[in-house]
């Protein structure tokens, strides 16, 4: 994973957790690797994971079981909701963009429409 | 567990490291910062007694470091030294006679992870692979203190992102692990504090988190303004 040195990096890794279970790639109650697998996978440091799961916990995104270890989410209403959530910081960013371009909403969808290629094909 | 206080170096006028006093801790990876010069290996050799202080000193669990310490901290210097004649499988046996805590199974697995083997010679190796092979014959000793010299010098990218691994995975939670260098973009990422030295001085020492929430300033941030260029600017120059 490429790191952005402008944003605390436990951001960066909750965020990646969080897309993997907004996509799919990881299933309400799945449990997550060790404070130290997850430090080894994503080559940063051990303290810095803890304080990942701990932010991910207080989020309700993820709970510890003691002793067991880290687990997903098993309330799916938290999982549409996260999915939400990214969707609108997102959204937010991208209007947020076209409002210093000067462009209205109603603008800036056209424009979405327009170069939304995809959706063309 | 291994701390310094006011602890000066002078070769002859010059001060190589200038009254410093600071505190490891386990469980914590550091980043020791500062272009070449600034006193970072003379610091190091200190701290493993390889090198005498003009006045102060270093302890380890309350006592000054000596011979007996050294069973408990791992020390990577940044020259060679090796035998010309040993092979990769020669380094592992010469560290398993020297040190208590080396394990030859640990040592077998990292140098596989750096893709090398047991036969190669140690004298046909390339810079990298050579370093790549202090790191396996470093971490393959169950230490309570790490200390690593200049181990991404010289050393393509992906190679670092294998040896910055092979460092989380070896350090246990009661082992500290302190890390030299003036690449810093590349060592944010896996340590907790930061450690600058300019001058032979310790002119800030912190945790890289509390640096942002406290100052607003990454430790990218801080080593431009502390040495006025970047890590990777730094390295062109060398």
């Amino acid at each position: 994973m490429e790191y952005n040195t402008a944003i605390p990096i436990y951001l960066q890794v909750m965020d990646a957790i969080k897309r993997d279970i907004v996509t799919g790639r990881m299933s309400p109650g799945d449990k997550l690797p060790s404070v130290r697998d997850l430090a080894v996978q994503y080559s940063i440091n051990p303290n810095t994971v803890s304080r990942v799961y701990r932010e991910l916990e207080m989020e309700h995104v993820c709970f510890t079981r003691r002793g067991t270890g880290t687990f997903v989410t098993e309330d799916g209403e938290r999982v549409a909701q996260l999915r939400e959530d990214m969707a609108k910081d997102l959204v937010q960013g991208f209007l947020a963009g076209m409002r210093q371009l000067g462009l209205t909403s109603e603008e800036a969808e056209e424009l979405l429409r327009r170069y939304d290629t995809d959706a063309r094909q | 567990m291994l701390e310094c206080n006011e602890i000066t170096k002078s070769y002859g006028k010059k001060l190589a490291v200038d009254h410093v006093t600071m505190k490891l801790e386990p469980g914590h990876i550091y980043a020791m910062l500062g272009p070449n010069g600034s006193g970072k290996t003379t610091l190091m050799k200190m701290a493993v007694g390889l090198v005498k202080p003009s006045s102060g000193e270093f302890t380890y669990q309350g006592n000054p470091v000596d011979k007996e310490s050294r069973r408990a901290i791992a020390y990577m210097s940044t020259e060679p030294y090796f035998y010309s004649w040993m092979t990769a499988s020669d380094v592992g046996k010469y560290y398993r006679d020297f040190f208590a805590d080396f394990s030859m199974e640990r040592y077998l697995y990292l140098l596989e992870r750096m893709e090398l083997t047991p036969d190669m010679k140690t004298k046909t190796l390339s810079s990298g692979m050579m370093a790549k092979l202090k790191i396996a014959v470093t971490m393959a000793r169950k230490a309570k203190v790490y200390l690593l010299d200049e181990p991404l010098n010289g050393i393509d990218l992906l190679a670092r992102d294998v040896i910055l691994q092979s460092v989380i995975e070896e350090c246990t939670p009661d082992a500290a692990l302190v890390i030299s260098s003036h690449l810093v973009d590349e060592l944010v990422r896996i340590v907790d504090t930061a450690i600058f030295i300019k001058e032979g001085r310790l002119v800030l020492m912190g945790e890289v988190e509390d640096f942002r929430t406290q100052m607003g300033k990454s430790v990218v941030d801080l080593y431009r303004e502390i040495y006025g260029h970047t890590g990777a600017e730094a390295e062109s120059e060398v």
